[in-house]
Parts: C-alpha cells; structure tokens; sequence
C-alpha cells in the first residue's frame, strides 16, 4: 500500500486543525478584552442559558428544521453525483432528473402546503 | 475511470415504480385540489393500483435483477396482486368513511400507495436490504395512517404505541441482520445460504442472528408473543386503516419469511421448524382464546387476525412447496374476507366510530338484510365454514401440514378454528336474533363499499367452490423460485 496517497489527507486535516486552532489562539492574543456581565455569559445561540424549560415553542422551528435537514441531506447526493459526472455518462444524467424530479415533488407539496410560511 | 453500471431492470421494478409514481401524483391532486378532490384522489389511487396490476401481471419470465437484490420471479407476482387487491379493496372502503370523517384528502391515499410499494418491495426482496428498505417504506406510512384521525385520542395513542414499538422491533431486525452479516459475509439470501450449508464456524452468531430476524418479523406479522400492540393499535386505527394493517402487511411479512426460510435459513431445518411451530402455536391459541372474551368487534377482529396469522405460519412450519403455495393461497384469500368485514362495520359503527361494540350489530338483519347475508357470508368464510373459500384456503394448508408429518400441530390448529367458530358467529346472533337497543336511521352502503363487498364476496364464494384453479396458480408461482 503507498502510503503517499493519504498524504493530501494529512495535509488536509493538518490546516483543518490549524485554521481551527489559529483562529481561536489569535483571537484570544489580539482580541480586545472589554469584560461586562452579559458577555461573561455561556452562550447558545442567542437564548439564554437560565431559563424555565417549560416555555413553549412555536411547532415553526421544528418544521422548518425538519424540512432543512431533508433538503440538506438530499442536497448532499448531488455531491458525489457531480464529481463523477463525466463517466455516468447520459444514464447518470436521467438518474439523477429522476431524483430531482422527486424533489420537486416534495417541494411543491410543502410549499402548497404552506409549510414554508412563517405565518 | 469507467464505472460499470449494474444492468437495470425497469420490468421488473415497473409496479413499484407506477405505484410510488401514482403516490407523488396523489401528492399534488391534494394541495392543488384542496378539498373538493374526495373522489378524484380515490380515482387517482385505484387507477394507480390497476396501472401497477397491469405491470404485475406482464412482468416476464422468472429472474433476478439488480445483482441478486430483487427477485421478479412468480412468488413476488402473485403477492403483489394480493397487496394491490388489497388495497384496492381499501380505497373503496376508505372512500365513504372518509368522507364522514373529514379526511379524504390525498395523503391518506399517496400513504396507502407508498406502503403498498413497501409491500412489494419486501415480497421480492431477495436481499436484506431490499427487505429493510420495503419494511421501513410500509412501516413508516402504517405509523402516520394509524393516526391519520387526528382528532380521535385513540387514534394518536395507536400511531404512538405503533411508532414506539415498532421502532423497537426494527431495532431487532437489524441486530439480526447485522449479525447474520457478521456470521456469513453476505447480505443476500442465497449467499447466506450458500455460506450457511457449507457449516460456518460462527454458528452461534448465525442463530441468534436469525432469532432476532425472527423476533422482529414476528412483531410485524403480530405472531405471539410479539403481538401486544396489535389489540390496541388495531383499535384505535381509522377502520379502513385497520383493515389495510390487518391484510397485506400480514401477507408482506409472510411472504418475506417464506423467502428467508426456503432460500437461506433452511441449513438449520431443525431449530427453524421448532420454533415456527411454536410460534403457530401460541399465535392461533393465544389469537382465538382472547378474542372470545371481547365485546368490541375492532378489538375482537384485532384478534382473530392474530390466530389467521398463527393458522398461516402452520403452512410456514410444514415448509414444502405444497405449504408454501397454501399460505399463499391463504393470504389471498384472507385479504379479501377481512377487508370487506372491516368495510361493513366501518359502515355499521356510524360517524366517528361511535358504534363498534358486537351489540351493535343487532337488528341489522332486519334494517339492511342484504348487508346482513354478506356479512354472514364473510364471517362463516373467516371462521373457516365450507363452501366459503375460508375452509378451503385452511383446508389445503393443514392437509399440508399432515403431509408434512406435523400432526400435533394440524390437531391445534383443528382445536383452535373449533373455537373460532364460536366468537364468528356471534356477529350472526347478534345480526339475526337481537333487538337493537335504540333506534336508529338503518344504515346504507355507498357504491364504492358495495363493489368492495360484492368482489371480495364473489371471490370469496369462486375460490371456495373452485379452489383448485387458485392453489394451482399459487403452486406454478412456487415452483418459479
């Protein structure tokens, strides 16, 4: 097995790590540092991290997140697909409007449905 | 890079594909249509059956496609026309009670087209993952259309119990399949087969691989005792949904057993029989014994589905061609009673399921007579009485069985269907000798419910009076595979 053919992968991980780590050191060496209560605080996302669990949501986010986690992992095919384009030749071609077509069906329906409203 | 695309086979796959095709196309009838598309989603979705029975029946000579995943071989063809039968037979009951119930809308019919798609996916499954893939195609469209009566609790805490449970017996499966993977390299039958026969040195991973592949089948079929959500979710269900569970699930299950057991499992003939025969055992007895206490039809039929399934798995046991095109014949002809006795206490239970009790059959002789005989007919059929097709469709598994040497197993089976009779004609007692204790506008079958009942009858009465030409149909379909 040659070994050299992981090298792209290391390198790839090496500024993976390094672009993450980077980021986090100088940002913490030449950031400015104005401390105030409601920045010392853990933060999620904008909620706050003390709260009664018993608030309800709207059902909205769900749906939507729902939806987004659909499209977002049907989306992820088209990656392969698309690499290998070339040699699927027509038959990857028709393959993949099938798959497309499919979609399209799914995203009429909610979007008729008005599943996308925020209403 | 070349890449080598395994050769396609849309003949084969044809019924699926204008099944889920239909599904989609249903899809959009019920967001353009909005409301007034009652009848048309209906139409849409038989026409969609009729276009995937038409494909069903020009599928060609026996083969396999998409590399050993997929057989298209007579088996798979007689089983698709059961489920598309099937659920035809479920549209047309679905389409009055839907109506009254506010939900005859096109998603209750793309689900039932999708689940029939998973069906027969799982009927030609001759690879495991086409298995799971059809399993999970028909379990997750079962979830939603058990609670597909929004505003019943009843109705949600059945989709509940079902997910949950069902979830749980997926999970089983899987763990089976991983191990029989583990144990022997290969993902489809033959291969497993194959690897099996040759004496494997992890034969232990093989066995309990199949006994939880078993396990989670045997909650699918609802064989005891994996059976106890079936009682409840069978109730709580909308009726039509019921009696679409109830049939070609049932028949999927089965038939999917059957491949399992003739094309891989059979190395270890002993253990396998054993615990089959076990599991008959205590489905018909369990089945039948619980049914006579009940005094709701729902739950009473949930139950005598539990010893239909105990009574075909007597077929499975005996495990020779002869069997095996018996079960076959006894799905069908399963399918067609138990849809239709469905459909008519869909009509006798009123709006929103007020009346399902067996009481409430009564005086239905006098206020629909015609009614009354079909039901008459069709439960006879169920409790097994000649010349309904029911005795028949039993007759020929359990003198398959006697050939088989299964003896113990024919006399609980003989025993069981004695006691069936008992709880089947109570619906007859209550019909022609009890008063009603209101009274009450006399019930009156829509057109579609009457097609579905005059059909499953006369196929009911032809393969009790003829049923040779049925078995021999069912035997040529065996013999192909």
């Amino acid at each position: 097995m040659k070994l050299n053919q992981y090298l792209p992968v290391l390198i790839m991980t090496l500024a993976a790590i390094g672009t993450a780590a980077g980021m986090i050191l100088l940002t913490s060496i030449i950031g400015p540092k104005k401390k105030f209560d409601d920045k010392m605080e853990p933060f999620e996302c904008g909620v706050s991290p003390i709260a009664n669990p018993k608030s309800r949501f709207s059902v909205r986010f769900y749906i939507i997140a729902m939806l987004f986690i659909l499209f977002d992992i049907e989306a992820v095919f088209l990656f392969p697909w698309a690499a290998v384009y070339r040699s699927l030749g027509m038959f990857g071609f028709a393959e993949m409007l099938v798959f497309i077509v499919v979609l399209g069906v799914g995203l009429g329906y909610i979007w008729k449905k008005g599943a996308l409203e925020w209403e | 890079m070349p890449i080598t695309i395994p050769p396609i086979d849309l003949l084969a796959v044809a019924p699926e594909i204008a099944v889920s095709g239909f599904a989609c196309l249903l899809l959009m009838t019920a967001v353009f249509l909005k409301g007034k598309g009652g009848w048309v989603n209906a139409c849409v979705a038989l026409v969609g059956l009729a276009v995937a029975g038409w494909f069903a029946l020009c599928q060609g000579a026996p083969r396999s496609a998409y590399s050993g995943m997929y057989a298209a071989d007579g088996f798979t063809q007689f089983f698709k026309i059961i489920f598309l039968l099937g659920t035809g037979l479920v549209v047309l009951v679905s389409v009055k009670y839907n109506e009254e119930e506010n939900m005859n809308n096109g998603e209750y019919y793309a689900l039932l087209l999708f689940s029939t798609a998973g069906m027969m996916l799982m009927a030609a499954a001759s690879d495991m993952m086409t298995l799971f893939l059809g399993l999970e195609l028909l379990s997750i469209s079962l979830y939603v259309l058990a609670g597909y009566a929004r505003n019943r609790p009843g109705s949600n805490e059945a989709a509940l119990k079902y997910f949950l449970l069902g979830g749980f017996a997926v999970g089983f499966l899987l763990y089976g399949m991983a191990m029989i993977y583990g144990a022997t390299g290969h993902t489809d039958f033959a291969g497993i087969g194959r690897e099996a026969a040759r004496g494997a040195d992890n034969r232990l991973y093989l066995v309990v691989g199949a006994v939880m592949l078993l396990t989670g089948l045997g909650f699918k079929v609802a064989a005891v005792p994996f059976h106890q959500w079936t009682p409840d979710v069978y109730e709580g269900a909308p009726i039509p949904v019921t009696a679409f569970m109830s049939a070609g699930p049932k028949a999927a299950v089965l038939a999917v057993m059957i491949r399992v057991y003739a094309q891989s499992v059979s190395f270890m003939h002993v253990d396998w029989l054993v615990w089959l025969s076990v599991l008959a055992v205590m489905t018909m007895t369990v089945g039948n014994v619980a049914a006579l206490v009940q005094s709701d039809a729902k739950r009473m039929l949930a139950f005598s589905s539990i010893s239909h399934a105990g009574y075909a798995m007597v077929g499975l046991a005996a495990a020779t061609r002869e069997a095996v095109a018996s079960v076959a014949v006894y799905m069908l002809v399963y399918t067609l009673m138990n849809i239709a006795v469905f459909g008519i206490l869909a009509l006798v239970a009123r709006k929103n399921e007020q009346r399902t009790k067996m009481r409430d059959f009564a005086g239905l002789a006098r206020s629909n007579p015609v009614l009354a005989v079909s039901m008459t007919i069709l439960v006879f059929s169920l409790a097994g009485i000649p010349p309904m097709a029911g005795f028949m469709a039993k007759f020929y598994v359990l003198m398959a069985a006697v050939k088989a040497g299964l003896y113990w197993l024919v006399l609980a089976a003989v025993l069981n269907s004695a006691v069936g009779i008992y709880y089947y004609l109570r619906f007859t007692v209550h019909m022609y000798m009890d008063e009603p204790e209101e009274k009450l506008p006399p019930v009156k079958a829509s057109p579609a419910l009457v097609v579905a009942i005059a059909l499953s009858i006369i196929g009911v009465l032809l393969i009790g009076v003829v049923p040779s030409a049925y078995l021999e149909m069912a035997g040529r379909a065996v013999v192909s595979f």
